[in-house]
C-alpha cells in the first residue's frame, strides 16, 4: 500500500492548569495516497488536536507520525515549518486570507516561503484558474464573496502541490448552496489531481461524501463506527 | 523570503495603517530633527567662537603675571598678594632680543583699565588700553579711518586716542568722520586720531568697545600701577604659527631668568591662542554633548513609541502570524518581517528628521543673522551619520522584542486567537 499518512500510537497530553488532559490516546491509523477521508467527532473528542498533529502544526507527545515518508514526530519548529510548506495545504473555516493582499498575492504566499521566485506568479494564476477564479485574481478578499474567498483559500492550499490538503470545517462559514459548491470543488480536485484530502467536520452530510470516516471519541478511535460512511 | 520582498511587504503593511505608522514615524522625526538641530547649533557655536579666537591671529601669545596653576592665580588675575613679581616694560624689552628669543617677531606690552569717555555730554565707560604701535600689527587691527598710535605719540606722551567703532558710536552717534574731534577721558582731553574696523566679539569681550592711547600717556596720566613700568599683559607675535610652541618656551625661559623664579613655580603665565582654542573647544564640546544628549532622549522616546506600536501590531496580527506559520513561514521569516517594519519606521523617520532638523538649523541661523549675531549652525555629515545610524539601531533594537514575540508564537495558539 502507498500510505501518505502513517500514525502509530499517537498520544497528545496537555496541561490544563493542574490537570493533565489526554487529547489523543494511542491513536493509530493509515491514510492511502489519493484517499478522501473525513475526521468526525463531537467537540472535545480530540478532533482539533488530530488536525493540528496531522497538519504538522504541533508535535505528538508520544507515538510516531510519518507524513509522505518523513517522520515528523521529532522535528524542530523550522523543520516542521518546511514540512507544512511542502507537504500540507490548509483550508480553514474562516478562510484566513490576508486582507492587504490580492487573491493572487494570497495564493503566492506559500511559494514565497518556499523561496520560489521563478514562475511563482504563473503557478498562482494556474491555481486560481483551477478553482474558477480566473477573472478575480487582482481582487482583495473584501471584494470577494464568502464562497470566492474560500476558493482563494483552496487555490492557496494546492499551489505547492502538497501531499495532503487539510480542510477544517471548510463549509462552516458558508450557506448550504455555496458550501456544496466548495465541497464539489474539493471532490473534483481529489478526483482530477489525486490530492489526498482530509476534512475535519461535524456535519454528517459532508462526511458522507468522503470515502472513509475516522471517528474520534474521547481521544480514541471509535472503531465500531469507523467504516460506516465508506462508499467505494 | 528575500530581503526586497520583506521590504515590499513591510511597506504594504505600514501603508495599511497610515495614521498609526505616521504617528510612530513622527516620534522618530522629532527625535532625529532635535539631534540634528542641536548638534548643528552646538557646532555653529563652536565654529563661531573658534572663528573669533582665530581672528585675533594664529601666531599670538599672551603673557600675564600670576601663576595659572596655584591658587589664587589665574590668567589675568594679576598679582594676588603673594610674592609674584609683576611684568614690566623691561621684561617686554628683553623678549625682543633676537638671540634669546628667535621665534618672537613682535612684542606689544599693554596696560589696561576702565575709563569714561565724554563728548558733548554723552558718556560711555569702556576699556582703556595703553599700547605701543606694534599692538595694531600683533592684534590684527585695521583702521576704518585715521591712523594708529605711532612712535612719535609714545615718545611725546601725546594725548591722542584710537577708538573702537562701538565706543565711537556711543559718544558720537556715528563711527565715521570723528577723526580730529577732541573727547575727554576721565576728564582729560584727548584728540581722536583713528577708528578701528569692527571685528565682532573677541576672546576678551568686544574689541569694538575700546579706546587705545599711547602706552606712556596711559602710564603717566590715566592708569596708575604700584610698580614703575608695570604692564598688565604682553602680547607677542611669533614668527609663524609653527613657531608658537618654541616662542612660548623662549619667552618663559627669559622671564624665569629675569624674575629668578625656581623652575615649576612661575609667577607668570604664557597663554597661546591654541590654549584658548582648546579651552573654548572643551566648553562648546560639553555644550554640544549636553544639547545632543537632551535631543537624544527625545529620540529614545521615539524608539519607545516604536516598540509600543510594534507590540500592538504583533498582538493584532496574531492570526496572520499563525496563518503565515501554517503556510510554512519559519521563525526567521516572521522575525525578518517585523524587524523590517520597525526598521523602516525609524529609517523613514530618520530621513524626514534629517531634513526637518536641517530646516530648523537653517531657521535658527536666519534668526541669529537677523538679530545681528554672526552665527551659522553647521549640519555636519557626522551628525547626519550619527542620527541615521542611531535611529536605524533604535528601530532594530526596539523591534527585536516585538518581532521575537511574534516569531515565537505557537502556530496552533496563534491560529486560534480571536
Amino acid at each position: 500500500m502507498d500510505w501518505v499518512i502513517e500514525a502509530h500510537n499517537l498520544t497528545k497530553t496537555y496541561m490544563m492548569g493542574e490537570f493533565e488532559v489526554q487529547a489523543l490516546r494511542n491513536v493509530s491509523f493509515n491514510i492511502e495516497r489519493g484517499e478522501m477521508v473525513s475526521i468526525m467527532g463531537p467537540s472535545g473528542s480530540g478532533k482539533s488536536t488530530m488536525m493540528n498533529t496531522l497538519g504538522c502544526l504541533d508535535r505528538p507527545t508520544s507515538g510516531e507520525y510519518i507524513l509522505d515518508g518523513e517522520s515528523v514526530s521529532e522535528m524542530n519548529d523550522d523543520q516542521l515549518a518546511s514540512v507544512r510548506n511542502r507537504k500540507v495545504g490548509f483550508v480553514f473555516q474562516s478562510f484566513n486570507l490576508l486582507s492587504r493582499l490580492t487573491a493572487l498575492g494570497n495564493v503566492e504566499l506559500p511559494l514565497r516561503y518556499a523561496g520560489i521566485t521563478e514562475g511563482r506568479r504563473e503557478r498562482a494564476q494556474a491555481a486560481l484558474e483551477a478553482v474558477g477564479l480566473k477573472d478575480r485574481m487582482t481582487h482583495r478578499p473584501y471584494e470577494l464573496s464568502g464562497g470566492q474567498q474560500q476558493r482563494v483559500a483552496v487555490a492557496r492550499s494546492l499551489v505547492n502541490n502538497p501531499a495532503i490538503i487539510m480542510a477544517d470545517e471548510p463549509t462552516g462559514n458558508l450557506d448550504s448552496k455555496v458550501g456544496k459548491e466548495i465541497m464539489n470543488l474539493l471532490l473534483a480536485l481529489n478526483k482530477e489531481r489525486g490530492t489526498t484530502l482530509i476534512i475535519v467536520t461535524h456535519d454528517p452530510n459532508i462526511a458522507e461524501q468522503t470515502q472513509r470516516v475516522i471517528r474520534l471519541r474521547d481521544g480514541e478511535l471509535d472503531v465500531t463506527a469507523e467504516d460506516k460512511g465508506r462508499k467505494k | 523570503m528575500s530581503f526586497t520582498q520583506a521590504i515590499f511587504e513591510a511597506l504594504e503593511s505600514l501603508n495599511g495603517n497610515k495614521m498609526r505608522s505616521g504617528l510612530t514615524v513622527l516620534g522618530i522625526v522629532i527625535g532625529v530633527a532635535a539631534v540634528i538641530a542641536m548638534l548643528a547649533v552646538g557646532n555653529g557655536a563652536q565654529a563661531s567662537i573658534t572663528g573669533s579666537i582665530s581672528s585675533i591671529g594664529t601666531n599670538l601669545l599672551f603673557v600675564f603675571s600670576g601663576s595659572a596653576d596655584g591658587p589664587p592665580g589665574g590668567p589675568g588675575s594679576g598679582r594676588s598678594g603673594n610674592n609674584d613679581r609683576p611684568l614690566t616694560l623691561s621684561d617686554a624689552d628683553a623678549l625682543k632680543d633676537p638671540f634669546a628669543a628667535p621665534s618672537v617677531e613682535l612684542v606689544a606690552p599693554a596696560i589696561q583699565g576702565n575709563g569714561t569717555l565724554t563728548f558733548a555730554g554723552e558718556n560711555s565707560t569702556t576699556t582703556i588700553s595703553g599700547v605701543t604701535p606694534d599692538y595694531a600689527i600683533v592684534r590684527n587691527m585695521e583702521l576704518a579711518e585715521g591712523e594708529f598710535i605711532n612712535q612719535e605719540n609714545i615718545l611725546g606722551r601725546m594725548s591722542v586716542v584710537v577708538l573702537g567703532p562701538e565706543s565711537a558710536i556711543a559718544i558720537f552717534g556715528h563711527a565715521d568722520g570723528v577723526v580730529g574731534e577732541t573727547i575727554r577721558i576721565e576728564g582729560q582731553p584727548f584728540r581722536v586720531i583713528g577708528v578701528t574696523v569692527a571685528k565682532g566679539g573677541g576672546a576678551f569681550g568686544s574689541e569694538d568697545n575700546a579706546a587705545y592711547i599711547p602706552f606712556t600717556t596711559a602710564q603717566a596720566r590715566l592708569i596708575k600701577r604700584g610698580v614703575r613700568d608695570e604692564v598688565d599683559v604682553i602680547f607677542i607675535q611669533a614668527v609663524s604659527a609653527e613657531a608658537v610652541p618654541s616662542a612660548s618656551e623662549e619667552v618663559s625661559n627669559i622671564i624665569r631668568q629675569r624674575h629668578r623664579t625656581p623652575i615649576g613655580i612661575d609667577d607668570f603665565t604664557v597663554f597661546t591662542q591654541q590654549d584658548f582654542l582648546s579651552t573654548f573647544a572643551t566648553i562648546t564640546g560639553v555644550l554640544t554633548i549636553f544639547l545632543g544628549g537632551i535631543a537624544g532622549i527625545s529620540l529614545l522616546v521615539g524608539g519607545i513609541g516604536i516598540i509600543n506600536i510594534m507590540l500592538v501590531s504583533v498582538t493584532e496580527r496574531t492570526r496572520e502570524i499563525g496563518l503565515r506559520k501554517a503556510l510554512g513561514a519559519r521563525k526567521k521569516d516572521i522575525l525578518l518581517q517585523f524587524l523590517t517594519e520597525s526598521s523602516l519606521l525609524s529609517l523613514i523617520g530618520g530621513i524626514i528628521g534629517i531634513m526637518f532638523g536641517w530646516l530648523i538649523a537653517f531657521v535658527v541661523g536666519k534668526v541669529a543673522t537677523a538679530t545681528g549675531n554672526n552665527f551659522t549652525p553647521i549640519v555636519g555629515t557626522d551628525a547626519i551619520i550619527l542620527s541615521t545610524s542611531f535611529s536605524a539601531i533604535i528601530g532594530l533594537f526596539f523591534g527585536i522584542y516585538p518581532a521575537s514575540r511574534a516569531a515565537n508564537l505557537e502556530p496552533v495558539e496563534a491560529l486560534r486567537y480571536e
